[in-house]
This record gives C-alpha cells, structure tokens and sequence, in this order.
C-alpha cells in the first residue's frame, strides 16, 4: 500500500463521467438540429420487402431449389472423441434412389484445412478443418456426406453404414482444456493463418495480453477491489429459418451455391479452400434470410452440398433439421471471467483488470477474435480508470464449435464487468446509478482497452439520465414488495458495441442512374431481415434529393455485388452506409455532368432537386431526360462503385434496466419492464432501429434467464431442439421499452453508428443485479433459474428466522 | 396414396407417400408461405387453417385432410393485407420467416375474439414463435390494427 | 420426421382395434409427438373416423370423446364452468393454439406422460376411461387412476374412446410452474373440494407421472392444513431432471398445494412462511 507515485497532482487531468444536465441538453440540441433536416435518413419507412414478407410471397433458400435436386444428409458422430477405424457404406450404396455417399476416405486428410469462419483473409482462426476428418472432435461432427433422391432415402441409407469407432477420452470442461493430456487438435496439418500465439498441442487457440499502466499497482492502492469470477454459457442464436443451401452447376461448368448466408464472398473462399477448387469456379448468392444474428457468418451447411454437386454435377441441397441446427452448428462461446476492480472511497474506478478463458470448442471459429470483445467492449465503458489490464486465452474442447452470436464476446465480458460495477457499488454503499455516472466513458475521452480510439460521439450519459427517469429510478430502485407474494426488483446496466472491424471490414456500393430516373444500387452486405435494404436505400436517397422508392437495391451475389465483407460486427450500417453515401455523392457530380453536356451550360451554374438539374434562367433537364439520355449517343456512364473502410470503429451505446417480478415462493421471474435507451448515433430508420433493439434485449433476457447448451457427461448436448432450448414466447415478457438517444457520429452516413449488437448486452448484468436485490444472493453464472432464485429466497428466509 | 382436397378454395389432388405431411403437399403445391421451423411441433411457422381451424401442418398427416377444406396465406392475402399493413408500419415483419404462421394464426384470433384484450393476444399467438423482433412491435402493430377496425 | 408405411382410416372400432392387432402398427390420435418416438410404424391406424371428436354432457358426467381436440375441451362452456376455469388454466400453457386443436384428450391422457397437464387435471376429478378391447370383450371402463398406474401401452391392444367425469358438488383449482410460458411443467397441481368436505389432490410433473391423494370428509381445515401439506411433500415421491430437482419439486408442491387450498376455501393473501 505505499504506491506514492500516483498522486491525484501527478495524474493526468481529466473530465470524468457524465455531463451536466445543462451540457445534455446543449448536446441533445445541437444533434437535432443537424438531423431535423434530413428528409429520407431516419424516417420510419416500410421495409421495402415487408410486404412480400408479411404475406409469405418472399423467397427464402428453400423456396428456390430446383426441381430433381439431390437431398444432402450427414451421418454425424454419436461421440465427443473418437477415430474412424473402419466404414463400410455397401450396404447404404445399394438403397434405391442413394446417387453417392461419401467418407474420409474421398478426403485428402494431408490436405490444407481450413476455417468455416467468415472472417477477412487472412482469418484469425486457424485452418483446422476438412471437409470429412477421419478424427472427429464432438459428438454431432460429420463421418459421411449421404446424397439420394430424397430425405426418407437418404435417412435409409444412414441407417445402413457400419462405422467402427475407436472412441477416446474428450475434454469437457474448458477450465481443464489447456494442457490437457488430450490433445483436441493433434494433427500435423494445423495451420493458424495469423499468429495469435497458439498451439495446439496445448489445446490452445489464441492468447493475447494488453495493458496500459501498472493495473497491480493502482488496484493495491485502491480503497475497494471486487474480485470475482463469472461465467456464461453458449447460446443459441435459434434463428427461425436453419441453415440451407443447395448448389447446381451453371452454364459455364462452374459451382452456383444459394445459401442462406451472412457472408457471401467469405463463403466463395471457404468453399474453395476447403474443396481445393478456384474461387473464380464459384458464385454464392443469397435470397432472403429467415434470421442470421451471426449464425450465419459462418458456413455451416455451405460445403457438404458443395462438394456434392461438385463430385456428382448434380444439383443438391442441405437443410439442416432443427436438432441438427441446435447441436452441430456454431453458438456463442462459453466463458469464464475472472474480474478485479478497484475505486477509492469517494466512488472514484482506478482500474480494471480483466482475464477471459473461452471455449471455442473443438473448432477455431471465431475463436481468437470473439474473446477480444470481452475486454475491449466491456473495460471501455470506464472512461477514467487510469490502469487496465486485459488478458485472454482461448482454447478447445470437444464442445460443437462455436461461432459468431450478436454481441460477438462482448456479451459475455459486459455481463461480468458491469455485475462488477453492480457489486462495487453494493460494497461502496453507494446507487450503482451515481457510480457510473461518476466513472462512465465521455464524448471526446480516449479509451486506453479500445485500440487507444476517442469517443467522437457518445451519448451514454444522455442514456442513463434517460433511463433513470423513465423507469423511475429513484423511487423505484432497488425493491418494492407487492404484498401478494411478490417482489419487483431492478437492476441496470450499460453497454457498447463497435460499428465495423476499424482498418479491416469494406464496404462497397454500385449506384446507377436508370432509364425514367430511378436508381439501382448494387450492394453486397446481406439484409437478414434486418432491413438494410431499405436503410441503404435510405441513405442513397438522401444524397439524391428522392424518395427511397425511387432506389431499387440488388444485394450479395459475388458475380455481381461489389466487394462487401458481409453483414457482420455491426458493419452494414456504418461501413456499407458510408460506401452508398459516398457513391450516391459521385452520381450526383456525374448527373450534373451529364446535364451540363445536354443543356450546354456549365456544370457551376447548374442545380440538381432530385428531380431536374436547372440551369440559368428558365433551363432545366429532368432526371427521365438525363436517363435516356444516357442510352442514346453517350460516352459518360452515369454510375458509380465506391468502396469504404473505416481506420475506427465507433461504438454506439446503450443503459438498459429491467423492472423483474418475482414470485418469492417458486422463484418465477418475469421482466415486467425493460427500459433502455440506445446511442447508435444518427438512427438510419427509426422503427428498424427500434425493433433492433427490442428483439437484441429479448434475446439477451433470454440468455439471463432461460438459455443455455449444456451437454452430459459423454459431452451429447442436451438441449436437442426448441422444446428444450427455450428461447422466450411472447408471454414471457411484459414490455420492452426502447428510446433512441442519438448522438452524431461524423464518419458514419449522416452521423449513423450500428445498432444491430448493442442491444443485447445489458439484460444479463441488470437481471443479475435485480435477482441479488431482491434474494441477497448473487449469482455468477448466467443463467440463473427460477430454482435458483427460489433456493435463495429459501436461505434469506432461513436467515431471518435464525 | 391418391389425396383429395380444397386448397385455398380449388380442388387439388396428388400421388403421395402416405406418410406425407399436410406441410410437404401443400408446398409442394406450391403454397411456399408456409414454413417449417422445428420439426416438434412447437414453432408455429407451418400454421394453415384445416376447415377454419388453425392448426400444425408438420403434424397433420396429408391424408387426415382428405376431403376437407386447407387454407394457406395463399388463400387470405385480401384478408390479410390490412393487418400486414400494421405490421410493416412498425418494422416488426423483420426476417419474415415466421410471418406467414403468425398472420395466419392471428386472423384466427381475430375470427374467433374480434376483440381480444393485450393478455388474450399474447396467449392466443404464444405458440408463434419470432427471434428477431422481440414481440413488442407485433404486439404494438396487433393492437393498433384491432383500434384501426373498430373504428372503421 | 414421421414416417410409416401405410395410412388407414378405419370407419369402425372393431376395424381399428383389428388393424391395430400387428404389432408395427400404431394408432393415430393427434399425431403431435409421434414422430419424436424411435420404432418403425408399419400402419398408421388414423381414429378420425369414428366419430370420438363428440362432446356431451348429461345430467351426472361429462363425457368426451377421446378424439376430441385439447382447444375445444378448454373452450367448452359447459365444462369451463365446472372446472371454475381448471381446464383452461390447465391446459393454455400447452405449446400453443394451434397445438392444441390437433393434439386430442385420448392422446395425451394414452401417452402417460410425467409432464401431463391432462392427466393432472383429471385425476383431481371423478374421472373413468371407456375402452374398446375388441368385438368379444367389448367396451371396458376403468378409473383414471388405475388407467395411469397400470403403465404405458396397457391395456394392450385396447383403443381409448372416452373420458368419463361424473359431476360432483366440488370446486377446482389447477396450477403449474415452467419456465417459460409454454414449456414443460416443473410441475403440475390440481386440487378439489367437495362440498362433503372432502379434498383430492393430484401432483404431476414430478417428473413421475401424477398422482393422487384424497383426503377425508373435514380433515382439511384451516388449522390442520400446514401438517397435511407437509405430510403430502414427504409421501409423493419428486425425482430431479434437466427442469428441477427433487427438492426443488417438492418445495413447488408444498407452495401449489397451499395456494390451491387457500384459494379453495377464499382464504387467498394469508400465505404461511412456506410462500415467502
């Protein structure tokens, strides 16, 4: 405790914490000034495909499959660890209507592996797949590729392959995984892409460390540390619509997949890495998409029908069952966080000190990149802590592997900081309201735990007065006994996001004058009901003074898209928004260059409405004239690609609290409210923003109180399909209550940030806090049941009477 | 087996396994609205109406509704239109993928309840299950449709 | 998926409990869950046909049809009014709507299931089943409770036609806790009082399938009722599985039973230590 050399006088100075109300109010002013103006960004418009969506006339991957196409099935692994000695698929082979069956044995095992991640090239995680391994690493990894005539066929034929298993010890718990006996990847051809410190000898993906001051020091000198472990999880994103693709052949002889997919042009390199083909032999497109939330960025079901069409030249397709899809597929990854955190007396936080241990499971899919959000996304949100420390390793297990779920691992690191931040202030005796108001990040502040970036635009501050006053904070919070058995607890919390991979993710955009004046915008991100379609068009029509009606978008086919990452890490909005802002910019030059060649007059003297270009005196053009114009004598092509890439990656924020009703005697809990209010700057479209946020805060309330894979102790998952994985009903929530509190993010379209992840960190740090006001037990794992809670009340009781 | 039966208010008829569910013959009828999402009974996405009656098509044998009258959104689209309306004035169709089973499952409600209080709405569509919009702009769009009705 | 390889309608009981005599064979109620049991289906033996989906009251019983759907049970008036709202309580937490008008009352109560909200509710009742056991034994009835216990299956060959509640002078309460709204019950609890004085309980979703206890003219008081809720949570045996354990369980039966009873005798919002 003799840490002299950081005394208040050496430190730097800075501006803690919230803003004044007045300074609010100034702000929240300023904002709407800049925005009131905007004619197409923000407003509440019909999705462009609602309708066709609501009256079941769009078309899902399914929808399209063409007629004689192959039913693709796998046979997958019934153990956790296991060799395939012997395979025997004679019998099967005979099975009227069975076209092939194939094993390892029509898989080079001394090939590249590769990575189902859809991630940049080259990816984080490591090559460590094939497309059939003789090694299979978790019960539900594939042993045989079935294609026959139909699915009754195929399940026929499955019945019929003998497999001999030399069945082999697993790793199960993650906290026993790294250097454990049982190596998960043992192969000589594993093959990291990047050095992220791995090695999988020791079961080890990744490890990295950061750090910015001496976090031992300042944390000895602190009055207060809490010191805590938490863990979560994995979940289900349960998107309604499975994973599906079919493939066929197109003219050229060359490889057309359709898939329900995220990620389009990562899926054309995977496939191609994992078939050993060329990328220029495969196109992948997307029709719509029952639902992604990350599942999706990865190509789950992509290269079984691949191959299949591929080997046989035949049209296939692969629809993942629902078990199939709950147990084999690529959920958000297990984690366990060991938290310290330090303040002073008067509520001061000095520093964090965070270390995260992930399960990726017995693949690397966004393995070493989900686990850096813990710590990034979660320690940022202190803007004043003058030290940090952030360590993580990632490891395997013979789990299913894991993958991308919204939130990306910042999920999981905000449930254990902010319950931290809950905790400290318990300990300090002081409102966990006041203490993050004291500590939060500020606009303008540099966060040390987030690659060194300044807020530009946060109005977190202008969130949490928000939220504090609608759900009535004060003479609500913490409890109030209802008298009938029942208990109304609250709890809070705040969160961040990003708003693309800063200096990675490109978004690009092709916008083309037509021939009456409309315009075609040619994107590749993937709407996944998320209505980007629409935003983008939004956007574009902003720029060119018209009614998003008049912008048709065509999206994600990698023979036409311009290059786009994908829709993924609350990209689309910010990093794509951007691209179309940027390329609707350049028509506008162009249409007035194209109008000054047919009015004859210069195109300084010229203005464009959106309608017509005008000229001096009475001289105008419309728009129909300049596009017919364009496909007659022309030499000046009214179209523009823009690409876009963004050095930061703005975080929008958010404060969510939750209004709980318990029942003390059964330990049933009900969020009765939960009131947020959410930064995601300028919002590009209103409801869609809104609707982001309610359906990300009912999945994050889901992951808090019902959600969970577990497996037994043969390492089977258990929860099997949707009667056992119970994602909420419409019952088991009273109202979701969404604010949008915009601040104005200069390098985002018309000061947009994302939205699409934010939204659903905060429910498991404030369900967490208001179950221990209400039981005076805390709990550290999520989630947390109603047994649980009712245990705990029985034990207060207990207590009491003691 | 050959079955018989109204589809959408035209007879249709086919050659089927007779294991085939109400859910494969009528998409493969090509009543494409309807879903599948679970494969247990217990997502909602393949609701049709058997004889006015809202039901599973997953778990309907084909041949059960030989004879009877099978309504898909197909076949209610004009009834349908207002309520979608209502729905997209929120945001709330989001994927869509469970939109045909919710707007079937609802029009049965308001048949049956042409008034339904909030509580009556959430149980009647409990078994329709949606992961993206969290219920609420549903919920908001239902209720501001019932309003819109009752004071046309 | 459900697969089989033949689809018969049989037009009368004697024709279906023939069909149903091969052992491959399966009869048909609402088909919910069928698919989700292994074990090849030669015949699908579809009870649609014999007019089972009837529902009738009489002067002393209700008598339902084995076929008759679970929506319909739970929207008859008649039967609302009986049950003071117990079947509908009892049954809108199953799935859904739409669930609900295929799976049927034969099914659910044939199946035997642990988590059966049906099978709770009607055990707290005067409830028989009528079975048809082939053209020389002819229709057989028995009580629910022997029905249940007898296990899954039996008696063989036996096709369920009715559910038979005679009318009582009682009232009912039916009550359950899941974990979402539609899930499966950690467990189930259905009470009645008898304007004798007379009680019967029946505790389900244990995870064991439910069962039941009646208690004697007078002997649930106000008074008394701690100590035979207690006596009860130490006689029915809870087991623990993936929705709760044992102690959890027996915790729920306790707080049910309390709360079943309190609301039976209009003594509701005076709940002991146990509920707080």
């Amino acid at each position: 405790m003799s840490n002299e050399k950081m005394t208040s006088t050496q430190m730097p100075e800075r501006v803690f914490g919230a803003r004044t109300p007045e300074e609010q109010e100034k702000a929240r002013v300023e904002i709407e000034n800049r925005t009131s103006m905007l004619h197409a960004v923000g407003k509440p418009i019909r999705k462009k495909d609602a309708m066709q969506l609501l009256l079941g006339q769009a078309k899902y991957t399914n929808d399209l499959v063409p007629q004689d196409c192959l039913t693709v099935k796998l046979l997958r692994s019934p153990h956790a660890n296991a060799f395939v000695e012997e395979i025997d698929t004679s019998a099967a082979m005979k099975v009227k209507g069975i076209e092939a069956i194939f094993t390892w044995e029509d898989v080079g095992q001394d090939g590249q592996r590769y990575t189902q991640a859809g991630q940049t090239y080259p990816e984080f995680s490591p090559y460590d797949r094939l497309v059939l391994d003789r090694h299979v690493r978790f019960a539900g990894d594939p042993v045989a590729i079935i294609a026959g005539e139909d699915e009754k066929t195929c399940m026929k034929a499955m019945r019929l392959i003998k497999v001999k298993y030399k069945v082999m010890e697993a790793v199960l718990d993650f906290t026993k995984a790294l250097d454990n006996p049982v190596i998960v990847h043992p192969e000589e051809n594993w093959l990291p892409m990047v050095q992220v410190c791995g090695d999988a000898r020791r079961n080890l993906v990744s490890h990295e460390e950061f750090s910015e001051g001496d976090i031992d020091a300042v944390l000895d000198d602190c009055d207060v540390v809490v010191d805590r472990t938490y863990r979560t999880q994995a979940c289900q994103q349960a998107m309604m619509e499975t994973f599906r693709t079919f493939c066929t052949i197109d003219q050229f002889g060359r490889l057309d997949i359709t898939s329900s997919t995220q990620i389009v042009f990562h899926v054309r390199r995977i496939v191609s890495n994992a078939l050993h083909i060329p990328q220029r032999m495969i196109r992948v497109r997307k029709p719509r998409i029952g639902g992604g939330f990350g599942a999706k960025q990865t190509a789950i079901s992509e290269v079984y029908p691949a191959f299949v069409t591929w080997m046989t030249k035949k049209p296939s397709m692969l629809n993942f069952t629902r078990e199939e899809s709950l147990t084999a597929s690529s959920p958000r990854h297990q984690m366990q966080m060991h938290v310290r955190i330090g303040a002073m007396k008067d509520g001061l936080i000095r520093g964090i000190d965070l270390y995260t241990l992930s399960n990726t499971g017995a693949y690397g899919e966004h393995g070493p990149t989900t686990v850096g959000l813990s710590g990034h996304k979660s320690i940022s949100l202190y803007g004043s802590a003058e030290a940090y420390r952030f360590v993580d390793d990632v490891v395997y297990t013979n789990h299913m592997s894991s993958g991308a779920y919204r939130g990306y691992g910042a999920t999981q690191g905000i449930f254990a900081v902010e319950s931290a931040v809950n905790e400290l202030a318990q300990e300090l005796g002081v409102d966990p309201v006041w203490l993050r108001e004291k500590n939060m990040v500020r606009e303008g502040q540099r966060m040390a735990s987030y690659y060194g970036e300044a807020t530009e635009s946060c109005a977190l501050d202008r969130c949490l007065s928000d939220v504090k006053r609608r759900i009535g904070w004060e003479e609500n919070a913490p409890v109030k006994d209802l008298g009938n058995g029942k208990i109304l607890a609250y709890g809070i919390g705040m969160s961040m996001q990003g708003s693309g991979i800063s200096g990675v993710d490109v978004g690009s955009a092709r916008i083309k004058l037509e021939d009456d004046g409309y315009y075609t915008l040619t994107v590749g991100s993937a709407d996944m009901g998320t209505g980007s379609d629409t935003t983008l068009a939004q956007v574009a029509a902003e720029v060119l003074d018209c009614s998003p009606d008049r912008i048709v978008v065509f999206e994600a086919d990698t023979d036409i898209s311009p290059y786009d990452s994908g829709s993924y890490a609350s990209s689309t909005a910010y990093v794509t928004g951007k691209a179309v802002e940027k390329a609707a910019r350049q028509l506008r030059e162009l249409i007035l260059e194209k109008a000054s060649q047919m009015l004859g007059q210069n195109v300084n003297e010229l203005y464009f409405d959106g309608n017509k270009v005008y000229g001096e005196g009475k001289n105008s053009i419309s728009l129909e004239q300049i596009g017919y114009g364009t496909q007659v004598s022309n030499n000046l092509a009214l179209e523009v690609t823009e690409t876009n890439s963004s050095p930061t990656s703005p975080p929008p924020f958010m404060v969510g609290a939750v209004e709980l009703e318990i029942d003390k005697a059964t330990g049933e809990t009900k969020v009765r409210r939960y009131v947020s209010a959410v930064d995601c700057g300028t919002p590009l479209n209103s409801n869609l923003a809104k609707v982001q946020a309610e359906g990300g805060i009912l999945q994050g309330i889901g992951m808090a109180l019902t959600e969970s894979i577990t497996y037994n102790d043969r390492g089977k998952p258990i929860e099997n399909s949707l009667m056992q994985y119970r994602i909420p009903t419409r019952q088991d929530i009273g109202h979701i209550e969404v604010e949008l509190v915009s601040s104005y993010e200069e390098r985002g379209p018309f000061g947009a940030k994302s939205i699409g992840e934010v939204v659903i960190n905060t429910p498991g740090p404030a369900i967490q806090e208001a179950i221990y006001q209400a039981t005076g037990k805390r709990f550290y794992e999520l989630p947390i049941t109603p047994e649980q809670i009712c245990m705990a009340f029985k034990e207060k009781g207990a207590q009491k009477h003691e | 087996m050959e079955i018989q039966m109204k589809l959408n208010g035209k007879p249709v008829s086919g050659h089927v396994a007779d294991d085939t569910s109400l859910l494969t013959f009528v998409r493969d009828q090509g009543c494409l609205s309807v879903k599948c999402g679970c494969e247990t009974s217990c997502c909602g996405l393949c609701t049709v109406f058997l004889d006015d009656v809202p039901v599973l098509s997953c778990s309907v044998p084909a041949a059960r509704a030989q004879g009877r009258n099978v309504t898909t959104l197909e076949g209610l689209r004009e009834e349908a239109y207002d309520f979608a309306g209502f729905i997209a004035d929120q945001g709330a169709d989001q994927c869509g993928f469970c939109n045909p089973g919710t707007v079937m499952n609802a029009i049965a409600l308001f048949r049956e309840n042409p008034d339904p209080t909030e509580e009556e709405v959430r149980e009647y569509l409990a078994g329709n299950l949606c992961r993206c919009s969290g219920y609420e702009g549903q919920q908001r769009g239902i209720m501001r449709f019932l309003e819109w009705r009752k004071s046309q | 998926m459900l697969t089989f390889n033949k689809y018969e309608r049989p037009g009368s009981l004697e024709e279906a409990w023939t069909l149903n005599k091969k052992k491959s064979a399966r009869l048909a109620a609402g088909t919910m869950w069928m698919r989700m049991g292994n074990g090849q289906i030669g015949t699908l033996i579809d009870l649609c046909g014999l007019g089972l989906d009837q529902i009738e009251e009489t002067e002393d019983a209700f008598r339902i049809g084995a076929m008759v759907p679970l929506r319909r049970l739970e929207t008859w008036e008649p039967f609302v009014r009986y049950t003071n709202g117990a079947v509908k309580e009892a049954l809108r937490h199953i799935v859904g709507v739409q669930f609900r008008n295929g799976a049927t009352v034969g099914g659910s109560i044939w199946g035997r299931f642990g988590f059966s909200d049906v099978i709770t509710l009607f055990l707290a009742m005067e409830t028989t089943v009528e079975l048809y056991c082939g053209p020389e034994e002819g229709t057989e009835t028995m009580t629910l409770d022997d029905f249940v216990q007898a296990g899954q299956d039996q008696p063989k060959g036996a096709v369920l036609t009715r559910i038979i509640v005679r009318k009582e002078q009682a009232t009912f309460d039916y009550r359950s806790v899941r974990r979402t709204a539609t899930d499966f019950p950690m467990l189930t609890e259905a009470a009645a009082k008898l304007d004798n004085g007379e009680w019967r309980f029946a505790v389900g979703a244990r995870p064991g399938i439910a069962v039941r206890a009646e208690m004697e003219q007078g002997l649930v008081t106000e008074n008394s009722m701690g100590e035979i809720i207690t006596a009860m949570c130490q006689n029915i045996e809870t087991g623990t599985n993936m929705r709760g354990s044992a102690e959890y369980r027996t915790h729920l039966m306790g707080v049910l039973l309390e709360r079943s009873i309190r609301k039976l005798m209009n003594k509701s919002g005076e709940e002991s230590a146990r509920c707080q």
